[in-house]
């Protein structure tokens, strides 16, 4: 068993990814994303990670350096937030399609305007269709293993595509929490060298990123979609051996408490750990109620979703950010979608809340689990959302 | 122009017969951008990788599944060959220093046109220059977004009549003049910079294999006659280049470690008229925007003499 240290979750995350021996690192900063990059170029600078750190001039460059690091069979590794993901939002897309596994660590922050250095869930919803493979995480252990798990995830050859881990900025990023570091070995077991199947090399020419015409174009685009959603079957694979490696088990889709639950929360990211204490207090009050936590974004885990929740009655999905003019949020969206016509029909409540960082305490979660035990006795059907503590609502 | 050059007489020699960019591509006639692209691979050979930026040389040569390209080449998008070309060069070391890869020395080419690189591609430019890494860009300066319809650039002459700066009743083209990008490139103190042009061949191609060979970045300043965008026959391309040289509006020259030079001496500079006159583009100019652009040349042409005699000291 690896060793246990108290530590800022990004500082661990920065481990991980020495841990993981990448090759070069180009950030560019930005908050709250700033201690992850900056403990990287101290790990280079000091001479404990062997890499080039890439000091860019904008997150554009961030990641249009690691397309060509990629591209050469270099480990890339970036990391960013909100605006600054934005801002390389034209390359992100691209590496997706030009199967280029470079992973990326989102310390999820609230869009601009007004500007906001806070968390939230709007900078990765941005995004959500750009053919990355997606995952959150609930705490910093999560954080640490993912991070490995990202790199043998997105490069194993089946799958040749950039991975996010989203991490909520402050909430995660800036706290001190106990991680149990890898052992050397277990990293050399667990995560084998880059090896992909083309790279630019004199030795063996290729033309990487050439001109997709209207006769090829659909064609490419769906070669790009069918990797990405049958990676799920690489990603249950790698998160079983990682658990056979250092014990902890992952799934796509988590649950607590679903004993005969007929009311579940489901949630993505930090929330999940905070929500996990309502439902223990909401069952101390002998409410029969449960939790889904979604770990696996993209590609969306329908089947895992549709067999947690398939039991319930009530689902209160809790979004992080705004489909403006939609139907909720992202999350909702998605949940409603997967479970259309499926045998379960749960009635699906909706609560839009954290924005740019303010404070969900446990208290909350009760009132919103209330509000939505309401809000289905009046209309069982409804189909709306909520902003959740907004003043003058 | 009539004057045969005694090295022109050895030129097959010093050039090589083999391409690695190679022929059937996409481009108009009497393209001198291509032509430059191909003495550019001439002349750094096999070991090579190239970042290329998107435009016109992006789609000519590598609509799917057809390439060009006999040597390994990546595009990803418009305004960032320089950041993607520093992510080869640094991927490529360190891949080498740990032992991954088998140590050789190869060359990392950065290419884009002069939107790709006064416009929105400053900003990558820059900061890859300034970053130092150890490879070579290119710029290929036809002077206006060809690809997407000849729409003015920061890199258009003053005068020019463009699709987004036409000669109209009012304003007579292009109203801006040229952003001097050598003298940038050169502001950030990098071991080498220079212009070059196609139709001075064995001056580019000296150039580009010096520029490889200097360690740390390198910038080309390379003139690419449009006969589409500047509309003037495609057999006029080869000339144009060369008066552009011979009346001063483009002269050539290297910046060495901080040191200018002339590599193509002109005694007296040619009448700028000469220049403009083959050209539809400037078709339109008064008699007054004529002696305008006279008078800038020459002064700008002084400039550059004395920063020759400034830093030769020798």
């Amino acid at each position: 068993m690896g060793k246990r240290i108290g530590l800022e979750v990004s500082l661990s995350a920065a481990e991980a990814v020495k841990m993981a021996n990448v090759d070069c690192i180009a950030a560019y900063p930005i908050t709250p994303q700033t201690h992850i990059v900056e403990h990287l170029s101290e790990l280079v600078n000091n001479g404990e990670l062997d890499a080039e750190f890439i000091p860019v001039e904008s997150e554009h460059s961030a990641m249009s350096v690691s397309a060509g690091v990629s591209a050469v069979g270099a480990r890339a590794f970036t990391c960013t937030s909100s605006q600054g993901l934005s801002l390389m939002n034209e390359i992100v897309h691209i590496v997706a399609s030009m199967r280029l596994p470079i992973v990326m660590i989102l310390a999820n922050r609230s869009m601009s305007g007004p500007i906001s250095i806070w968390n939230d869930h709007t900078d990765v919803m941005s995004i959500r269709d750009c053919g990355w493979i997606q995952v959150f995480a609930n705490n910093g252990q999560e954080v640490f293993d993912n991070v490995l798990f990202a790199y043998r995830v997105a490069e194993s050859q089946k799958v040749m595509l950039p991975l996010i881990i989203n991490i909520d900025g402050f909430i995660l990023t800036h706290v001190i929490e106990p991680v149990e570091f890898w052992e050397k070995e277990q990293v050399k077991q667990y995560l084998p060298d880059f090896k992909p199947v083309y790279t630019m090399h004199p030795d063996r020419p290729v033309t990487m990123g050439g001109v997709g015409m209207p006769y090829v174009f659909s064609e490419a685009k769906v070669a790009q979609d069918e990797p990405l959603i049958q990676s799920k079957a690489e990603i249950i694979t790698a998160w079983k051996e990682l658990g056979d490696v250092v014990g902890r088990y992952y799934k796509p889709v988590e649950t607590y408490r679903m004993e005969d639950a007929e009311t579940l929360f489901v949630t993505q990211g930090s929330f999940g750990e905070t929500v996990s204490l309502v439902v223990d207090a909401l069952r101390n009050e002998g409410e029969s109620v449960g939790l889904v936590m979604d770990r696996l974004w993209r590609p969306f885990p329908f089947d895992e979703f549709r067999e947690a929740t398939s039991q319930a009655k009530n689902l209160i999905v809790i979004d992080r950010a705004i489909s403006y003019g939609g139907q909720g949020g992202p999350l909702a969206i998605d949940i409603r979608s997967a479970l259309y016509k499926g045998e379960n029909q749960p009635n699906i409540t909706n609560f839009i809340c954290g924005l740019a960082g303010r404070d969900v305490t446990i208290n909350d979660f009760k009132n919103i689990y209330h509000r939505a035990m309401e809000k289905i006795k009046e209309n069982p059907m409804e189909e709306d959302f909520e902003y959740y503590g907004v003043r003058g609502k | 122009m009539e004057i045969v050059e005694p090295t022109n007489v050895y030129a097959y020699k010093l050039i090589t017969k083999k391409d690695y960019f190679a022929p059937g591509h996409r481009a108009c006639q009497g393209c001198a951008e291509a032509l430059a692209v191909r003495l550019v691979a001439k002349a750094l050979g096999r070991n090579v990788i190239v970042a290329s930026a998107t435009g016109c040389m992006e789609i000519i040569s590598s609509p799917w599944p057809f390439t060009s390209w006999r040597v390994p080449w990546i595009h990803v998008a418009f305004e960032n060959a320089a950041a993607v070309a520093s992510g080869v060069e640094a991927g490529m070391k360190v891949l080498m220093r740990k032992g991954k890869v088998p140590k050789k020395k190869i060359t990392f080419l950065a290419m884009a046109g002069d939107g790709g690189t006064s416009d929105i591609g400053v900003q990558a430019l820059s900061g890859a220059l300034e970053r130092g890494h150890d490879f070579v860009y290119i710029c290929y300066d036809n002077e206006a977004y060809m690809n997407t319809g000849i729409q003015r650039s920061s890199s258009t002459p003053y005068g020019a009549s463009t699709t987004t700066s036409p000669a109209g009743k009012v304003i007579p083209g292009q109203m801006t003049w040229k952003k001097n990008m050598p003298e940038i490139a050169a502001a950030h103190s990098i071991p080498y910079v220079a212009t070059a042009c196609p139709s001075y061949p064995i001056d580019l191609v000296e150039k580009v294999k010096k520029a490889a060979k200097i360690k740390g970045p390198a910038y080309i300043h390379m003139l690419s006659v449009c006969p589409t965008g500047w509309r003037l026959p495609p057999e006029l391309s080869i000339k144009a280049g060369r008066l552009a040289v011979e009346t001063g509006v483009f002269p050539l020259y290297e910046v060495d470690h901080g040191r200018y030079r002339f590599t193509e001496k002109v005694e007296k500079l040619r009448p700028v008229e000469e220049y403009l006159k083959i050209q539809g583009r400037f078709r339109h100019l008064s008699e007054e925007m004529r002696d305008t652009i006279q008078k800038r040349v020459v002064e700008e042409y002084k400039k550059l003499v004395k920063k020759v005699q400034m830093t030769q000291g020798d």
